[in-house]
């Protein structure tokens, strides 16, 4: 690059001195994608940083196992205490829910959409199945709070409906998309040939795609499960709507308080310098290292389908 | 023709739309300037006040200082949000012009040398379902079922169906309210803690076990507002006390000092029953009348 600097000074024929514009142009953007590409990384470093910055002064103040392990959160009691294993525990039990009634529904949709489908029937599934990812989880939230809380209170006789077993639907309805895009993509990247060999060997459609689709594509089914536990584990606004938000350890038909909601039901009154406010910056630093740790297991999953 | 035509009449509109201006910013201008002076005894002060107290009484005093602004510009309030019994030190020690209190002052306060002035009064309607057939509660009693005491609404004289009590989240000064004025702070068991007072009115409409609390000016027709031992919730009862579940918002001042020019223009226009919009605006019912 450099050595065609002069090369291009000396040039007097016109269409020397455009090829050197035409190199300049191309080397300055260069410049401007690398900049871009270097925003994110910006970011992801200075939130991981100011996370850490802030959130450590809080767990130092409390303690690390009182506030991991704590279980009781009430931060602007007199005495305050600041528990999260409530919070902990509720978003652990709500994602688990959310996949155990996410989970089967997506993946068998998944498999309907990539093998079995009618063309124009896959169409329409598809086309509703991205409609789904787009509404946003202020919507789901909405919906929730005005027809699935006070049909579980009736269902289940409950004085309120509001409870960790409402998030779990919600949540459960929220990372179908995801789930079924990501399956469906992996079970149509499976070669054709495995398929025929079962096929003609003379096993039934249904059980060429369990026992030879499903499992070459089980990797990438993983990773779209892991990809729905991140997007549950992240939710805010939906299950703030609907699950109460009381800071009770979690049970099926209680009011409960995710990582998230505990977050951002308080933060809008948390006095700045606060120790209730570092808190919750504390909290956001733990959510960080959950979501941290579910990233770095989907690379693995998508490393793996890699190398095969 | 056309064209012409087209732009004498758009001109004649331009002019109409300007004197249309001008008329009212010209009655408008003398008559601001007399409502402005007797308040402060000067057309223009400068100064700073400094106020201090109630984190509950942020919205009226945050609206208060935006509208004072633009008729003083000269003067810079503060506010510095730490709670009523700061806020009470601080006007006793001299650190504030105007400490912020939303409680009543206590005796040995007033003794101390400092005056209290309700400037308005915070009233909090406890709302049912309107299927609910309960109409009338005590106080204690609400105070029983905010602690869970009180479980289910036949034990209150309702139909028999579990309670679920619905409130706001911790540091809401709707929330400080209630379990200051019920006296059940940090013992109460909720089954719901919502995030604003549109999501407790809608919870409680669409649950009918349901009860829960709202600022006065809140409630509307999806909801049902208890009377409070005898006395149903409304302006006119909040104000003049027989509504129990309220809180005075007060102004303590020193009792034997004069405010500083500044702060007395600002005492005033808080006083000023021109502005209780203000107060309706932030959802509490303005003393001055």
């Amino acid at each position: 690059m450099t050595t065609n600097t002069p090369q291009a000074a000396q040039a007097n024929s016109p269409l020397v001195k455009k090829r050197g514009l035409r190199e300049l142009l191309e080397r300055g953007m260069n410049v401007l994608f690398f900049l871009c590409g270097l925003v994110a990384v910006a970011f992801v470093l200075f939130i991981t940083v100011y996370l850490i910055i802030s959130g450590l002064p809080a767990i130092q103040e409390i303690g690390l196992k009182d506030f991991l392990f704590g279980t009781k959160w009430a931060s602007t009691a007199k005495e305050p205490e600041f528990g999260i294993l409530p919070f902990i525990l509720t978003s652990v039990y709500g994602t688990a829910g959310a996949m155990f009634f996410g989970v089967p529904i997506g993946f068998l949709t998944a498999v309907f959409l990539a093998k079995l489908a009618h063309p124009r029937v896959a169409a329409v599934i598809r086309t509703a199945v991205d409609l789904l990812a787009g509404i946003p989880s202020v919507v789901y939230g909405l919906i929730g709070m005005t027809v699935l809380v006070p049909a579980i209170r009736v269902a289940f006789g409950l004085s309120s409906g509001a409870t960790l077993f409402a998030a779990m639907i919600v949540l459960a309805v929220m990372i179908l998309p995801s789930i079924i895009s990501v399956s469906e993509t992996a079970l149509k990247a499976v070669p054709k040939e495995y398929e025929e060999a079962s096929l003609a060997l003379g096993a039934t459609e249904i059980e060429t795609y369990f026992r030879v689709s499903v499992p070459a594509a089980s990797s990438g089914i993983a990773a779209a499960v892991v990809l729905g536990i991140g997007r549950a584990i992240g939710e805010a606004m939906a299950i703030m709507m609907v699950a109460g938000n009381v800071p009770n350890m979690p049970s099926l038909f209680k009011s409960v308080r995710f990582l998230t909601t505990a977050i951002a039901s308080e933060m809008s009154y948390a006095s700045y310098g606060s120790l209730q406010r570092n808190a919750l910056f504390s909290i956001a630093l733990v959510l960080f290292l959950f979501i941290m740790l579910i990233n770095v297991l989907l690379n693995t999953l998508l490393k793996r389908k890699k190398n095969k | 023709m056309k064209k012409v035509s087209a732009l004498i009449l758009s001109l004649a509109l331009c002019v109409g739309l300007l004197a249309g201006c001008g008329a009212p910013a010209a009655t408008q201008s003398p008559s601001q300037s007399p409502a402005g002076s007797p308040a402060g005894g000067s057309a223009a002060l400068t100064g700073k006040v400094v106020t201090n107290g109630s984190t509950s009484m942020e919205k009226v005093i945050g609206a208060l200082i935006e509208q004072f602004k633009t008729v003083q510009p000269g003067v810079t309030v503060t506010y510095d949000p730490t709670g009523s019994g700061t806020g009470v030190e601080a006007a006793k020690n001299g650190t504030a012009d105007i400490g912020l209190a939303s409680r009543a002052l206590k005796d040995a306060e007033k003794d101390g040398g400092l005056t209290e002035t309700v400037i308005a009064k915070d009233g909090i309607a406890i709302v049912v379902n309107p299927a609910n057939g309960v109409e009338d509660l005590t106080v204690e009693q609400i105070a029983r079922i905010a602690r869970g005491e009180i479980a289910n609404w036949s034990e209150v004289g309702g139909g028999d169906a579990e309670i679920a009590f619905i409130g706001r989240e911790a540091g809401s000064g709707t929330r400080g309210a209630f379990e200051e004025i019920t006296e059940t702070a940090d013992v109460c068991v909720y089954s719901q803690e919502l995030t604003s007072t549109g999501a407790v009115v809608t919870a409680v409409a669409t649950t009918p076990g349901a009860i829960g609390y709202v600022s006065l000016s809140s409630v509307d027709d999806t909801v049902k507002a208890l009377k409070v031992a005898g006395v149903a919730p409304s302006e006119a009862t909040v104000l003049d006390g027989t509504y129990a579940i309220q809180r005075p918002f007060v102004f303590a001042t020193k009792t034997d000092e004069p405010l500083s020019e500044a702060a007395q223009a600002f005492y005033d226009f808080a006083m000023d029953s021109a502005n209780a919009e203000l107060y309706a605006a932030a959802g509490v019912v303005p003393a001055a009348n």
